[in-house]
C-alpha cells in the first residue's frame, strides 16, 4: 500500500512525501480524541510499548506516554539511570532482554546518532526514534509540520530554522520533512553553529537574523544549549541574544506576520524574547498539543497489520 | 472466476421514498422526539443521517441534532488487516445522557461495525436508548445484532457486494448489488 510505514520510524530522511502526508492526515482525527471526556480509544489494547530513554527528556517522554495510553497500549518506562544500563549493559542486550518479555514496540531516545537504526536492525519489535544524538527527532519534525499545516499549506512556505543547527536533530528532521513537502527552507545562526556545506541539502543560509525575518513565513527557533557556550561555540548568552535573539523589535520589522515555533524547552531571553514566546504569533503550545496527536498517528500506523493476513483479508467481506 | 454482475436495488426515487419511510419508523419508535439524536457512521451513514434529519424536521418541525462516528479505532481486526486510513472525524453534538440515539449506517452485514459503534458510543456517554437504522440489510450477521429500522432487505452471499452511492460523495444516488466472487451461485 502506498504510504505504509513499515516496521520502524527512524527519521524523516527515509520517508517519502506520501508517507509523511499519510502520518499528518492520520494525526488529524487523533486531535479530537484528546478533547473527549474519556480520552481513550481501544485500538492498541494488548500492545506493550517500552519507552527507553537514555537521555533526559520530559516533554517527549510524557507526550509519547500520553499517546500510548490514549490508544490503550500498556507502557513501561525505562530510564538509563537506575537501570541495568548504568551497570554497563549494552544497548542490544537491554533491548533483547525487554524483547524476551514479549513487547511490541520500543520508543528510544539515545545520545548517539544512529542508535535507533542500530537497534531496529537487531530486534523484531518496531522501533520509534525519539531522538538519536544529532541525527533525527522524527516525531518532533512531524509535529512541527502538522502545526505549520494547521495555519498554511506547507508547499511554498518559507521556513527558517534559527539557532544551533549544528547540534540539532530537530533541525535535521525539519529540513528533511519540509523539503519533501515542498517548503523553502533556510537556516540562520552563528557560523560556528551551522554545519559546513548545509547548502548542498537545498537550504538557504542567512548570517543575520534580520534577513531571515525579512524572508520567512515561519521561524522555528531552536533551543541554545548552555553547554555550547562553555564549549566555546559562542562568546556569551547575552551576546547571542543581542545578535540572534528573536525579539519583538526585530519581528516588528517583518514584512508579513510570522508564525513562531520552538521545540522547547525554551531559554527565555537567550534564543527567544519572552514577549515573542507568549505573543500572538507563537504556536509553541499548539506544537505540544499536536505532538500527542502525531505520536498517536505514528503508533497506530506502525501497530498490528500482518501483511500476509492483510492480503488474505482483502478478498473477504469488509463490513 | 464467475463474472460479476451489477444489479440496481434502489434508484434515486426509491432511496428518497425509503428514507422517508425510515424517518417515520424512527419517529414511531422514539417515545420523546425532542430527545432524538441521529449518529451517522462515517462515511455514507453520515450523509444518510443528514437526509433522515431533514425528513424528520419536515414532519415534526424540529431540528434534529446529528453526530458522526468514525469507528476505525474500535474495529476488532487491526491484527488482521492492519491500520486503515481514518476517514473522518467523530463529532457528537449533544451529551448523550437521556437521549434516544439512533445509529445510522448504509449497509448492515456482519454487525461488526455496529458492535464497534456501540463500544465507541459507550465511551461518550450513556444514552437512554440506542436504536439502529440501516438503509440496506444484506444478512450475513456474525454477531447477535439486528436493526430496528430497515430500508430494504436483500439476500446476498458472502462474495457479493452492496454498493451505496450518495450524491454528496459519489455524484448520484443508487444502491447496487454486485453478484460474484466467492460463494456465488
Amino acid at each position: 500500500m502506498s504510504g505504509a510505514l513499515g516496521k520502524d520510524l527512524l527519521g524523516l530522511e527515509y520517508l517519502s512525501a506520501d508517507q509523511i502526508r499519510r502520518i499528518l492526515d492520520t494525526a488529524e482525527p487523533f486531535k479530537e480524541i484528546s478533547e473527549r471526556a474519556i480520552k481513550k480509544v481501544p485500538v492498541l489494547r494488548g500492545k506493550t510499548i517500552v519507552n527507553l530513554f537514555f537521555e533526559a527528556s520530559t516533554r517527549t517522554r510524557i507526550s509519547f506516554e500520553f499517546a500510548e495510553k490514549r490508544l490503550s497500549a500498556d507502557t513501561v518506562n525505562v530510564a538509563a539511570s537506575g537501570s541495568s544500563v548504568s551497570k554497563g549493559e549494552t544497548l542490544v542486550d537491554t533491548a533483547r532482554n525487554l524483547e524476551a518479555m514479549r513487547i511490541d514496540m520500543v520508543v528510544m531516545r539515545h545520545m548517539s546518532s544512529g542508535a535507533a537504526k542500530f537497534l531496529a536492525d537487531r530486534i523484531e519489535s518496531s522501533v520509534i526514534n525519539a531522538g538519536d544524538g544529532k541525527h533525527e527527532h522524527p516525531t518532533q519534525g512531524l509535529l512541527d509540520l502538522l502545526t505549520i499545516r494547521d495555519h498554511r499549506p506547507i508547499a511554498g512556505t518559507k521556513v527558517c530554522i534559527v539557532g544551533d543547527v549544528l547540534h540539532s536533530r530537530v533541525a535535521r528532521s525539519n529540513i528533511w520533512g519540509l523539503l519533501k513537502l515542498g517548503a523553502e527552507v533556510a537556516v540562520c545562526g552563528p557560523r560556528s553553529l551551522l554545519p559546513l556545506g548545509i547548502e548542498a541539502l537545498g537550504v538557504r543560509v542567512f548570517r543575520r537574523v534580520e534577513e531571515a525575518i525579512a524572508w520567512a513565513d515561519v521561524l522555528n527557533v531552536l533551543r541554545l544549549q548552555l553547554e555550547r557556550m562553555e564549549a566555546g561555540y559562542i562568546p556569551s548568552l547575552r551576546e547571542y541574544y543581542r545578535v540572534f535573539g528573536v525579539t519583538v523589535e526585530r519581528l516588528a520589522k517583518a514584512p508579513r506576520e510570522l508564525l513562531i515555533l520552538h521545540p522547547g524547552p525554551m531559554n527565555r531571553g537567550v534564543e527567544i524574547d519572552s514577549r515573542v514566546a507568549d505573543g500572538p504569533h507563537s504556536v509553541i503550545l499548539h506544537q505540544v498539543t499536536n505532538g500527542v496527536a502525531v505520536r498517536m498517528a505514528v503508533l497506530y500506523l506502525l501497530a498490528g497489520g500482518n501483511p500476509d493476513l492483510a492480503e488474505a483479508a482483502k478478498g473477504g467481506a469488509d463490513r | 472466476m464467475p463474472s460479476s454482475e451489477r444489479q440496481l436495488l434502489l434508484d434515486e426515487g426509491a432511496i428518497a421514498r425509503t428514507l422517508d419511510r425510515m424517518a417515520q419508523d424512527i419517529l414511531r419508535q422514539t417515545p420523546d422526539p425532542s430527545r432524538l439524536v441521529l449518529i451517522g457512521v462515517q462515511r455514507r451513514g453520515v450523509e444518510l443521517a443528514a437526509r433522515l434529519a431533514r425528513a424528520l424536521a419536515q414532519t415534526s418541525g424540529e431540528e434534529v441534532p446529528r453526530g458522526a462516528l468514525d469507528i476505525t479505532l474500535y474495529r476488532d481486526d487491526l491484527e488482521v488487516v492492519g491500520p486503515r486510513p481514518l476517514v473522518g472525524p467523530t463529532h457528537l453534538p449533544v451529551a448523550l445522557e437521556g437521549h434516544h440515539a439512533w445509529i445510522v449506517d448504509d449497509v448492515l452485514f456482519s454487525g461488526r461495525t455496529v458492535r464497534a459503534a456501540l463500544d465507541e458510543l459507550a465511551d461518550f456517554g450513556r444514552p437512554a436508548r440506542i436504536g439502529l437504522a440501516v438503509l440496506v440489510d444484506r444478512g450475513g450477521r456474525e454477531l447477535p445484532i439486528q436493526a430496528d429500522v430497515v430500508g430494504e432487505r436483500v439476500a446476498t452471499t458472502p462474495g457479493d457486494r452492496v454498493d451505496v452511492f450518495v450524491k454528496e460523495l459519489d455524484g448520484r444516488d443508487a444502491v447496487e448489488v454486485v453478484r460474484g466472487g466467492r460463494g456465488a451461485p
